[in-house]
Order: C-alpha cells, then sequence, then structure tokens
C-alpha cells in the first residue's frame, strides 16, 4: 500500500498558501527582494551568529591587547592564573596571546580559501552548465577529475613539495583552494542545469537578453542561497583542513594558526604533561566556529527549501497551543 | 438530493455539515459545512477551482488529511451494502487501514505519477490484495490482478510490466485498476484525467461509466471542468471557497444553474458546436453570469 | 505592420539510446503565414509538436530546415537581433515564466531597454506603468513594485502578455497561454489578447489543445498530428465540418455539454458519434492503430 501515498498529499510543507494568507492578514507583509534572501531569525542561527560572530571578533581585535605570543619567558607550563589568563607553553609563552593570533590567522585561511573555492565553483558549475554541449563536458570532466582526487593526500604531497619558506598562508590557501571546489561546482551545475530550462531564462532570452545579463542577473540570484551555503561549508572545510596541515607539520611557515599551536602543543608533550590549557583552548575555538558555521548553514537551508521554514513554523505554533492547554 | 428521494434508495455514503479548518495563526476554513450525500451506483460530481478546498473535502471524507487540516465539525458516514453503517470519523487507526482502499478507494490527481517505478505492475497489485486479503492464494491475488486489468482495459500480458514501460494513460488505467481490485463501493476520483489528452481522456471516462455500470459502485468525481462533468456526471455539486453553492442534477446545473457563480463557470467554457457567442473576442469585461 | 511566412518548417531532435542513434521528426514540413490581425490557431495533442513550433519561431530552437521569414510591410526583411523586437512570445506556465527573484517592474522594463524604447528610468518606469494598465492591471504602481509569488496565475499572465508586447512587438506566439490559469479566468485572458491583437493589428499564432476556444478565438487552424498538419482551414469549417479521422475525434472526444448524457453516459455500448469507426484507440497499445497507418498530411 506504500506505494498508493498520492504524491499530491497535503502536508505541513504544503500548507504554502494558507500561511502566507494569515501572513498577510497578520499585518505581515511577505518579504520582497533582497530580504526574501535572508534566513529567518531563528535560534539557530541567533546561536551560530552569536558564535561565529565573539571567534571573529576575538581574532580581529584580541591581537590588539594581549602580549606578545614569541617571548619566551623562564616561566613555561603555568597553569591559568596570574599574570597569564590561559596559562603558558612550554617555553613560557603566553597562551591566550598565541590563541588571539592563531584565531586571526585561521580565519584568514578560511576567509581566502572560502572566497577563492566559491569563485572557482561559480565559474566552472554555472558557465558551463549554462552553455552546455563542449563547454559543459570539459568543465564538468575537469572537476570530475578534481573531484576523485582525494584531497587531504593532494595537499600534503603539495605541501610537501613547496619548500618551507615559500609555504606561506596564500600557498596554503591556493592549495586548499584547487582541491575543495569541486563538490560545489558539480552542486551549482546541477542546479543551473534546471534553472536554465526554467521559463523565465527562456523568457529572458527571447526578450533579447544577452548571455551574460541572462547568467548574472536571472539565473546567479536564484543561486545565491546555494552559493552562500557553500561559501560558509568552504570556510568550514579550509579551517578544519588547514589545522589538519598545520597539525601535521605541513602548515604555513610564516603564519600562526590554530593548528600550529596544536601542532607546538603535541610536541610539547602537552597531553602527557597535563597541560590542558594549552591544547584545549585551540581545540574548542576550532570546535565552536564549526559549530556556529554549520548552525548558520543550517539556516541557509531553510531559504533554499522554504518547505522546511513551514514545518519549524508549524512545530512551533503546535508548541504554543500545547502550553496553552495546559495553561 | 431531490433524484434520492425520488428514488428512495440508501445512500452508501453520508457526509453532514463537515468543516475542515487549517490551523495556522488565523484559522482558515477549506471546507465549511458540507453536506453531501451518494447513492450506489451514482455519478456525483465536484465542480470548483484551485483552492475551493474540493481535494481538501476529499481527502477528509477518506481522513487522509494532515495537519494542520483538522475536521472541526460534522460527520461521515459510510453505509455498507451488508446493512451495517461505518462513522468514519471515529473509525480507529487500525480499522480505518483497513476500510481503506476495501470499502471506498481513491484515483489522485497525478496518480499515474504515484506507481512505484522500481516495482513491477504485478507486484504493485498483488501488494494491495496481500495487505487486504490475507486469505488469497498466490494463484488467486494473480488471477484477480489479471482480471482487473482486463477490465480496465489493460492487456494482462502488460502485468510484468514496469510503470515506464507504459503511456499515461495506461498507467491511469493501472491506477484505476488498482482502486478497483478489492471492489469498493465508492471511488473518489480527483482529477483522474487532467494530465492527459482528450482522447486518452475520453477512453478512460467511458471505462469508467462502463465499469459502474458492471460494478456499481458509486463515484465522488472531482475536477474543474464543468463540461465534462455535464456529460458523466448524475448528479453536481459546484464548490467556491469550501462552501457547496449548489448541487442539482446535471441537467438542472446546465439549462437552469441558481447560483451567480454556477453560470460563470458555464459562461468560462465556449461551446464547441454552438453558436460564436457575442462576448467572445469583442471586449474584457464583458465575462459576467447573465450573458452565458 | 510584420508579418511571417513559415515555409515547410521541420525539427528533428537526434536520440542517443546507448550504441543505438536515430532521428525523432518532431514537426515535419509545417507552412503558414501569420498576417497582421488575424490569428492561427496551431491545435494538437502532447507530442504533435506544436509547442517545438513556437520554440522555434520565438528563436529558442534552430530549425532542422525549413525558413520563417518575418518582413515589414514594405516588405523589408528582419534579421538579426531586431527580429526580437517584432516576435515575442507568451508562454504556458505564469508561474514559472516570471523569475520569483524580480520585481514585476523588472520583467516589464528590461525588454523596454533591451530594444531602446524608453530613454532615462522615468520614462521607463512610466512606461512600464502604461503597459501595465493596458493589460488591465491595477493599481499599476503597486503591481509594478510586487514580485510574482504576490500575484494570482491570471495576473501573472497578464504582466508575460505585457512584457511581450513592451518591445512593441507586431507577432505574439501565444503556447497555451491559459491552459494553466483556473477556468473562470480564461476567457478574461483571451478576451484581453483579442482586445490587445484588435488595437495593435497584432499577427498571433494561438497554440492550444483546446478545441473550443481555438475555434472561437482563431481565424484559422491547422491540426497537428505527430508533427504534421493534417488538416488546415477557416476556424469554424474545420471544427463544424472536419474533414480528417483524427481532427474528428479530437472533435468528438472534447467534452461538450451539448451532448450531454448522449455519448459517455450510453452505458454497455459506447456511443461513438462523430467518430470514424476505423479510428480506433487500441487499448493494449495505447495508440489509434489506424491512424498510425496513414497520417495523411494535407499542406
Amino acid at each position: 500500500m506504500t506505494n498508493l501515498t498520492p504524491t499530491t498529499e497535503p502536508s505541513v510543507a504544503d500548507a504554502d498558501e494558507a500561511l502566507a494568507a494569515t501572513a498577510r492578514e497578520e499585518g505581515r507583509k511577505p518579504r520582497a527582494g533582497w530580504r526574501a534572501m535572508l534566513p529567518s531569525m531563528t535560534p539557530s542561527l541567533v546561536i551560530g551568529f552569536g558564535i561565529v560572530a565573539a571567534i571573529v571578533l576575538f581574532g580581529l581585535l584580541g591581537p590588539l591587547f594581549v602580549q606578545d605570543p614569541t617571548t619566551v619567558r623562564n616561566s613555561g607550563l603555568q597553569p591559568p592564573g596570574g599574570g597569564h589568563l590561559l596559562g603558558t607553553t612550554q617555553t613560557g609563552q603566553d597562551v591566550l596571546a598565541q590563541l588571539a593570533f592563531a584565531t586571526r590567522g585561521s580565519l584568514e585561511i578560511g576567509l581566502i580559501v572560502g572566497v577563492l573555492a566559491t569563485l572557482l565553483s561559480a565559474f566552472f558549475g554555472v558557465l558551463g552548465a549554462y552553455l552546455g554541449g563542449f563547454a559543459d563536458e570539459a568543465f564538468s570532466l575537469f572537476s570530475n577529475v578534481m573531484l576523485v582526487i582525494p584531497g587531504l593526500p593532494l595537499v600534503i604531497v603539495i605541501s610537501g613539495f613547496v619548500p618551507q619558506e615559500q609555504r606561506g598562508l596564500w600557498t596554503i590557501a591556493v592549495v586548499l583552494a584547487i582541491t575543495g571546489w569541486a563538490a560545489s561546482a558539480r552542486v551549482l551545475r546541477a542546479q543551473t542545469l534546471s534553472l536554465r530550462n526554467r521559463d523565465y531564462v527562456a523568457a529572458s532570452r527571447v526578450a533579447g537578453e544577452r548571455s551574460w545579463r541572462v547568467i548574472a542577473v536571472e539565473i546567479l540570484p536564484n543561486l545565491l542561497p546555494v552559493i552562500a551555503s557553500q561559501f560558509v561549508f568552504a570556510v568550514i572545510f579550509a579551517i578544519l583542513s588547514e589545522a589538519g596541515l598545520a597539525f601535521l607539520g605541513l602548515g604555513a611557515s610564516n603564519s600562526s594558526t590554530l593548528g600550529t599551536m596544536l601542532f607546538y602543543a603535541q610536541n610539547g608533550f602537552a597531553l602527557q604533561l597535563k597541560a590542558w590549557w594549552w591544547f584545549v583552548p585551540p581545540g574548542l575555538i576550532i570546535a565552536l566556529l564549526g559549530c556556529g558555521l554549520s548552525l548558520i548553514n543550517f539556516s541557509i537551508d531553510e531559504i533554499i527549501n522554504p518547505k522546511l521554514r513551514n514545518v519549524r513554523a508549524h512545530a512551533k505554533r503546535m508548541r504554543i497551543a500545547r502550553k496553552a492547554a495546559a495553561r | 438530493m431531490t433524484a434520492l428521494t425520488e428514488r428512495a434508495v440508501r445512500p452508501v455514503l453520508t457526509v453532514e455539515d463537515l468543516s475542515v479548518v487549517y490551523d495556522v495563526a488565523n484559522p482558515v476554513t477549506a471546507v465549511k459545512n458540507v453536506s453531501l450525500t451518494l447513492a450506489p451506483g451514482e455519478i456525483l460530481g465536484l465542480a470548483g477551482e484551485s483552492g475551493c478546498g474540493k481535494t481538501t473535502l476529499a481527502y477528509a471524507i477518506n481522513r487522509l488529511h494532515k495537519p494542520p487540516a483538522r475536521i472541526a465539525s460534522g460527520s461521515v458516514t459510510f453505509s455498507d451494502a451488508d446493512g451495517s453503517d461505518i462513522d468514519l470519523l471515529a473509525l480507529s487507526d487500525e480499522k480505518l487501514r483497513a476500510f481503506r482502499w476495501s470499502k471506498l478507494s481513491m484515483v489522485f490527481q497525478g496518480a499515474m505519477n504515484a506507481l512505484n517505478p522500481v516495482i513491477s505492475i504485478a507486484a504493485q497489485l498483488d501488494d494491495v490484495l496481500r495487505t487486504h486479503r490475507p486469505g488469497m492464494s498466490k494463484a488467486e491475488r494473480r488471477a484477480r490482478s489479471q482480471d482487473v486489468l482486463q477490465r480496465v482495459g489493460v492487456d494482462p500480458k502488460r502485468l510484468n510490466s514496469f510503470p515506464h514501460e507504459l503511456s499515461g494513460g495506461m498507467r491511469q488505467r493501472v491506477m484505476i485498476a488498482m482502486a478497483l481490485i478489492l471492489e469498493p463501493q465508492v471511488m473518489i476520483m480527483d482529477e483522474p484525467t487532467t494530465a492527459l489528452d482528450v482522447v486518452v481522456q475520453r477512453d478512460i471516462l467511458r471505462e469508467i461509466i462502463r465499469l459502474r455500470d458492471e460494478l456499481n459502485f458509486a463515484v465522488i468525481f472531482i475536477t474543474h471542468d464543468l463540461p465534462l462533468l455535464l456529460e458523466i456526471s448524475d448528479r453536481i455539486a459546484i464548490m467556491l471557497r469550501g462552501e457547496i453553492v449548489e448541487l442539482n442534477s446535471g441537467e438542472q446545473i446546465y439549462r437552469n444553474p441558481q447560483h451567480p457563480y454556477t453560470q460563470k463557470l458555464l459562461g468560462s467554457f465556449p461551446s464547441l458546436t454552438g453558436d460564436r457567442g457575442d462576448f467572445i473576442r469583442t471586449g474584457d469585461h464583458a465575462l459576467t453570469g447573465d450573458n452565458r | 505592420m510584420t508579418s511571417v511566412e513559415v515555409k515547410n518548417l521541420t525539427k528533428e531532435f537526434h536520440i542517443r539510446n546507448g550504441m543505438k542513434r536515430s532521428t525523432l521528426t518532431a514537426v515535419d514540413r509545417v507552412s503558414f503565414d501569420l498576417l497582421p490581425g488575424r490569428t492561427v490557431a496551431l491545435v494538437g495533442e502532447s507530442g504533435s509538436g506544436k509547442s517545438t513550433i513556437a520554440r522555434m519561431l520565438a528563436r529558442l530552437e534552430k530549425p532542422t530546415s525549413g525558413s520563417i521569414d518575418v518582413t515589414l510591410d514594405d516588405r523589408t526583411p528582419v534579421h538579426g537581433s531586431v527580429y526580437r523586437r517584432h516576435v515575442q512570445m507568451v508562454f504556458q506556465d505564469p508561474f514559472a515564466s516570471l523569475n520569483p527573484f524580480h520585481s514585476i517592474e523588472h520583467h516589464v522594463a528590461r525588454p523596454l531597454k533591451i530594444h531602446r524604447r524608453t530613454r532615462g528610468a522615468a520614462e521607463t518606469h512610466e512606461r512600464v506603468v502604461h503597459m501595465l494598465e493596458r493589460v488591465n492591471l491595477s493599481p499599476a504602481e503597486d503591481i509594478a513594485a510586487r514580485r510574482p509569488h504576490e500575484l494570482s496565475g491570471g495576473q501573472r499572465q497578464r504582466v508575460a502578455i505585457a512584457r511581450a508586447l513592451a518591445p512593441g512587438a507586431q507577432v505574439l506566439i501565444a503556447d497555451e497561454p491559459v491552459s494553466m490559469l483556473d477556468v473562470s479566468i480564461r476567457l478574461g485572458v483571451l478576451n484581453l489578447m483579442a482586445r490587445l491583437q484588435r488595437e495593435d493589428n497584432l499577427a498571433v499564432l494561438y497554440i492550444t489543445h483546446d478545441l473550443a476556444t481555438a475555434r472561437h478565438f482563431s481565424d484559422e487552424i491547422l491540426v497537428l498530428y505527430r508533427g504534421r498538419v493534417v488538416e488546415r482551414g477557416p476556424a469554424d469549417s474545420v471544427i463544424l465540418n472536419p474533414q480528417h479521422d483524427y481532427t474528428k475525434l479530437l472533435a468528438a472526444s472534447a467534452p461538450d455539454p451539448e451532448r450531454m448524457g448522449k455519448l459517455v453516459r450510453a452505458a454497455g455500448a459506447p456511443d461513438r458519434s462523430g467518430i470514424d469507426n476505423s479510428v480506433s484507440f487500441n487499448h493494449y497499445t495505447g495508440e489509434w492503430t489506424s491512424l498510425d497507418k496513414r497520417p495523411v498530411p494535407v499542406s
């Protein structure tokens, strides 16, 4: 009997019109234009945004207030307290200072990789799919090849080949961007293939729009939520991968990141010496940043698939009704 | 309604004062105090436009509605051929499952796309019988499946086909076969032919009428296509914003429509063979109820 | 005034199924003329090639062979980018043909800007409001600021018509313009198109599967079957006095309340009035057997 379930079965998710009607009656105007693209305020968005904003602020402003992270002191491995809020490393460096600079370094990497990977995926994904024919085949083949190349080993090999003195922040960022864009490009290609066959794209071609305008004005805005979500994902990917690389000793040589902090903590036997204040803070920031960005991504999901929003709105109403009944 | 009292037949389905509310922040009443009776073997047409609540009504009769939809008031009574009355709104979930399909089945809009693409027709028909007729042997089930396919005009040899191997019209026939297989007393058909071409539609309608004559099930036929309903229905209910604004025999609805909305609907379909109405190609505002 | 001459229009699709290649002729040597103030209806079922013809005329598909010649009154041919100023199209699904991201103003303003019909933002806006008023959308200022999801299907289709006429098009291709709309507003949209046609002396190609509106809203009807024109002629004579078996079958299949109770309700022995008995729908194959053997093009 399962196969007799109607495809048109009305469900909460489909109650779009009814919900929109009530929204209008309550005097809330349906949001228009760019504002409809913004996620609605949900607890997950607020929490995610709060976490990320706090970490970003810490990375931006922290370095201005802390001590010099490189100063070596005789007071090694001091627990938190006294002159050092988060204690010191084996060589007596201030952990809080290191943490502030490392957070800034990781965020830089994340941002650079996020932008580069998004640009690459948008170029190969959207352009190929819109043009179709040979360009699509070629771009699609290229992204497939990039997709099957195992990312981290390739990054290790490339990082290993680049001499350590040249292995700066940008080198690592470029390597991570090159290995990280292919999956997004495939998603964008699939989306674009569906969008380019929509009637409104055909209508704009009939109206006489040039190809670049069709892509930039008619197709891209409708891809924005997907691209935003992929950007956030690319940032998470970059920060985690960089941390992994740095932990293996293949990180950027001229800057400190959360990964390099963990690398030095590991080399300094922080775990064995029970110096938790050395490795817990960077680990925690990585975890929190990943968590915060993911929470933001869930909210973006609701824009891509508005049905999720209806389900949530309904759940909320049911909760309120139950509370009212209990009273 | 008059048809019923004249015939003095015990109705097979009685809907009384049924209201369905969408429980959203400002509740929307999708179906308002609808009362219907359905005589055995009768074809009742339900006409209305998108959003008028006709599909919500169909789902509510069979209790297939889901939250936030809620039946606010009214009753649905099914009068079994064996003489017992079943209060559909009071049935337990388990009994309801057994009741659905065996006594009252549905053919949904776009149902032809509801067939499972990776399972053969035979297996899908067999599945229904296995669930509802546990006593049947495998051979009996197969014979029944073949028989029901034959009835809807599909070659029984097609039993082992997969849905994608059949045309849209054929798939819709299979769906009707599936709805018929347990010999229900009522079938609710929600826009069963809307997605099909007119020639195929005509053939399927003929098939439905023929099967109705053979098996004497009653049909609630839901569509926006009033001329089609006029051809096939015994009685027609016109639905507007959740309410039934007119319910009468097809003849009366066509010759002597009472409600302005009925007149407007009738006027929306230019006659194929009739005169070129003055209202056509003369202006925008000519479309009103009285110049049908 | 602009007219269109379509000659022997053919479209073949190449289908690759594994190693097998086959050719599907979606449109087979179709010819017709679109003249100012006149409406030609293309009638057929799904798969008859009628939408492919529309897409070729709108230059969304390239014909395999045959020609589409657009000429002005003084016989000068229309080529290149000017083509789109003269020939415009209204799509079937008003829910898909407007970009959900953009305002109504954007949809109507773009063709004006592309074809340089207006100068400056103020004139463009004024013109957009004027176009919206012409298609009976009021208050036009308010509608212009809205986005597609805030309009009903009928309103959206009016916007689509305004957009098509914005560049000053003289030839309008309407691909099933009302089949997705609620029945009670269909005639309103068709009558609107008829009024605009009278006012602007438009040449209209009306594509539909609905014989009744084809008869009432067009001058000439072409009946398509599997890419070929099987019957053509003045609207009334094709519908009231069909010659070809397929046209008869279509006419007999269309619901018609005038025949209430006569056709389908004749239980037991289905009445096939109007249908040539040599044409039968084969339940087992899902096709008309005898028609398959002899689809006779008349053009």
